[in-house]
C-alpha cells in the first residue's frame, strides 16, 4: 500500500517535471508564432493572447514576402542542403566501403586520417578556405558551401558507415563475387541497400546544422542572389528590428521548414541517435 | 578475400571508392586548417606577404590592445563553457533519467518536444530571446510580476554584468536535448538482469540511479563532456545573432568565434586582417586541441568501460 503511494507520487513527479520542462522548451516558438498573426497594437498590448477577430493580422507576412526573397532564399537552402547531404552519403559510403571491406597498405592510417575531422572544427581553417574560394572563383556561389559542408560532414559519415558495412555478410558479396559482379556492382546492388538505414541516420545528423549554418554563408556566400535561408533571414531581421510585425513573421516563417522536416524525420533522428550510431 | 587472385594486381576499384572522399576532405579541411596556421606567420606590408615568423603571436598576447581583447575572449569564453558544464549537462541527465523509467507514459512526446529548440536556427533562437526578454515588449517582466518577483527583472542582455550568462543559458536552452538523448541512449543500453539484481538487494529510485546508472553512463557523460567543450569552444552563431559582430555591451559576450570574425573581416573603423585572423584561429585550434588530447589520454583511457 505504501509503496503503491509511493510509486503514484513518483509518477508524478516525473510527469510535472517533464511537463515544465516541455513548457519552457515550447514556450518561446508559441509566443513567437502567435505574435505573428497579430497587429502591433495586440502584440505590445497582451503578448501572450491568442489571435481573436479584433487582434489578427497578416500584416508581418505581407511585409516580409513583398521585401525579402524568402522564396529565394529558401530555394538556395535547399539546394546546398540536399546537394551536400548527397555528396557526403556517395562519397562518405564509397570511402566507408574501402576501408571496412578490403585489406591494403594503409588501411588503419586512412582510416584515422578521416577520423580526424570529427573532433577539430572545419571552421578553424576558414581563412584559408575564403581564400582558396576566392583563387578558383567559387567565391558568392553555392558550390563553395556544398563542398564545405561536404568536407565538414565526411569524417562522421565515413565512421559511422564503415561500423554499418562491417556488419553486412560475406557470404553475400562473395555469392556475388561467384556470379561475376564487379566491385563497383557489388557495392551498389548489394551492399548501399543493406546500409540504407544507416544512411538515413547520417542524413538526417548533417540535414539540421548544414540547413541552420550561419557562418559559412555569411563569409563564403553572402550575395543576394546566394543567400541561403538562415542567412537571410538574419539579413532581413536586422534591417527590420523596429517593425516587430515583420521580424516576427520572419522568425516565424524561418521556423516552418525546419519543424516540418523535424516532423517528418523526427523518428528517424531519434532511433538514430539512440541506437548508439554516435558512441 | 578477394585478393585470392593468382597474381598480385593493383586493385584499382580500392583508388576509386577512396578518391573522392580523400580528395574533398584534404582540399577542404585539412589543407585550409594547415594553411591557415601557415598563413599566421605571415602578414601584409605593402601589399606583399611578408613571413614575420612568431610576430603575430607576440602581437596578440604582447600588444595590450589585443592581449586584452584576447583574454576577455578566452575568459567569457570559459564561463561560457562552464555554464554548459554545470546547467545543460546535468538538466540533460537528469531528463533523461526521467525519460528512461520503463513505465512512463508520453515518453516520445516529451522527448520529441524537448528537442525542438536544438532544430531550430541560431538566428531564431537568438532573436526570440532577445525578444522576450527584451523590456519593451515586456514578457519577461510581465511574467515575473505574475508570480510576484517583478523586482529580479532586469535588461538582461543589455547588463555587461549578466549579458553572457543569459546568453550561455539560451544556449543551454537550445541545447539540452542533445544529452538528454544521448544519455537516454546508454539509460537503455543497461541491462535489465543489472537492475533486477540491484533491486533484490534493495536499491531501487534514486539509489540504483547514483550507485548503478550513473558509474554505468560515465562514459556517455565523458562524450558529451568533450563534445561541449569543442562546440564551445568554436561558438559564434548565437553571440553574433544575439548582440552582432561587436558581442556588446561593451565586449562583454565576446567569445573566440566573434573575435576571430571581427579581427578577420574588420568591423566599423578596424580594418579587417586575414593574418591575425588565422593567428587567432591557430589559438582556437591550440586550445581545442589541448581539450581533446586531455580527453583522450587522461580521462577516456583511463575511464572503465564495461561490456554487457
Amino acid at each position: 500500500m505504501n509503496a503503491a503511494r509511493q510509486n503514484r507520487f513518483n509518477t508524478v513527479a516525473a510527469h510535472g517535471a517533464l511537463i515544465l520542462y516541455t513548457l519552457i522548451a515550447l514556450f518561446p516558438v508559441f509566443v513567437i508564432v502567435i505574435n505573428s498573426f497579430k497587429t502591433r497594437k495586440a502584440i505590445f498590448r497582451e503578448p501572450l493572447a491568442l489571435p481573436n477577430a479584433d487582434s489578427f493580422s497578416l500584416i508581418g507576412y505581407e511585409t516580409v514576402l513583398k521585401q525579402g526573397d524568402f522564396f529565394l532564399y529558401f530555394q538556395n537552402s535547399m539546394i546546398v542542403t540536399v546537394g551536400s547531404l548527397f555528396l557526403i552519403l556517395l562519397f562518405g559510403a564509397m570511402a566507408a566501403f574501402a576501408l571496412a571491406e578490403y585489406r591494403f597498405k594503409g588501411n588503419l592510417v586512412m582510416g584515422l586520417y578521416l577520423a580526424l575531422g570529427i573532433m577539430i572544427p572545419i571552421r578553424i581553417g576558414t581563412v584559408a578556405i575564403l581564400e582558396m574560394m576566392v583563387q578558383t572563383g567559387l567565391v558568392n556561389t553555392l558550390w563553395a558551401l556544398i563542398l564545405v559542408y561536404t568536407a565538414q560532414g565526411l569524417p562522421l559519415a565515413v565512421f559511422i558507415l564503415s561500423e554499418f558495412m562491417r556488419q553486412v555478410s560475406d557470404d553475400l558479396k562473395n555469392a556475388g563475387r561467384i556470379d561475376g559482379l564487379s566491385e563497383y556492382r557489388i557495392f551498389f546492388r548489394l551492399v548501399l541497400p543493406l546500409v540504407r538505414p544507416a544512411m538515413a541516420t547520417v542524413a538526417v545528423f548533417n540535414m539540421i546544422p548544414i540547413w541552420n549554418d550561419l557562418w559559412f554563408p555569411l563569409i563564403l556566400a553572402p550575395a543576394e542572389e546566394v543567400k541561403t535561408l538562415t542567412l537571410g533571414s538574419q539579413v532581413f531581421i536586422g534591417q527590420f528590428v523596429t517593425d516587430w510585425n515583420a521580424v516576427l513573421s520572419a522568425l516565424s516563417l524561418a521556423i516552418l521548414p525546419v519543424m516540418a522536416l523535424y516532423v517528418i524525420f523526427s523518428r528517424q533522428l531519434i532511433r538514430g541517435i539512440t541506437s548508439g550510431a554516435v558512441k | 578475400m578477394p585478393d585470392t587472385q593468382t597474381k598480385p594486381k593493383f586493385r584499382w576499384h580500392i583508388v576509386v571508392f577512396l578518391a573522392p572522399a580523400v580528395l574533398v576532405y584534404t582540399a577542404v579541411m585539412i589543407y585550409p586548417l594547415f594553411n591557415t596556421l601557415r598563413l599566421s606567420l605571415f602578414t601584409e606590408i605593402d601589399q606583399e606577404r611578408v613571413f614575420v615568423g612568431l610576430q603575430n603571436f607576440r602581437t596578440l598576447f604582447g600588444d595590450t590592445v589585443w592581449s586584452t581583447q584576447f583574454w576577455n575572449a578566452l575568459g567569457n569564453n570559459f564561463w561560457f563553457f562552464v555554464v554548459h558544464m554545470l546547467v545543460q549537462n546535468p538538466i540533460g541527465v537528469a531528463l533523461a533519467a526521467i525519460l528512461s523509467h520503463p513505465k512512463l507514459r508520453f515518453a516520445s512526446f516529451y522527448r520529441s518536444a524537448i528537442f525542438i529548440p536544438t532544430i531550430l536556427s541560431f538566428v531564431i533562437v537568438g532573436f526570440a530571446w532577445k525578444l522576450i526578454l527584451s523590456p519593451i515588449w515586456g514578457i519577461a517582466p510581465g511574467m515575473l510580476d505574475a508570480v510576484g518577483l517583478k523586482s529580479l527583472y532586469a535588461p538582461w542582455l543589455g547588463k555587461e554584468a549578466y549579458a553572457l550568462t543569459a546568453l550561455s543559458l539560451v544556449s543551454v536552452w537550445q541545447f539540452v536535448g542533445i544529452p538528454m538523448m544521448l544519455i537516454y541512449a546508454a539509460l537503455l543500453s543497461i541491462p535489465d538482469e543489472i537492475l533486477e539484481a540491484a533491486e533484490v538487494e534493495g536499491i531501487t529510485g534514486f539509489a540504483s540511479f547514483w550507485k548503478i546508472k550513473l558509474p554505468l553512463i560515465l562514459p556517455s557523460i565523458g562524450i558529451i563532456s568533450i563534445l561541449t567543450f569543442v562546440a564551445n569552444f568554436n561558438a559564434f552563431d548565437l553571440i553574433y545573432a544575439a548582440q552582432g559582430a561587436l558581442a556588446g555591451p561593451d565586449f562583454s559576450t565576446d567569445i573566440l568565434g566573434t573575435f576571430m570574425y571581427r579581427t578577420f573581416f574588420g568591423f566599423q573603423l578596424q580594418l579587417g586582417d586575414p593574418h591575425m585572423g588565422s593567428t587567432i584561429a591557430s589559438a582556437m585550434f591550440a586550445i581545442i586541441l589541448v581539450g581533446v588530447c586531455l580527453y583522450l589520454f587522461g580521462i577516456q583511457s583511463r575511464m572503465r568501460r564495461y561490456q554487457f
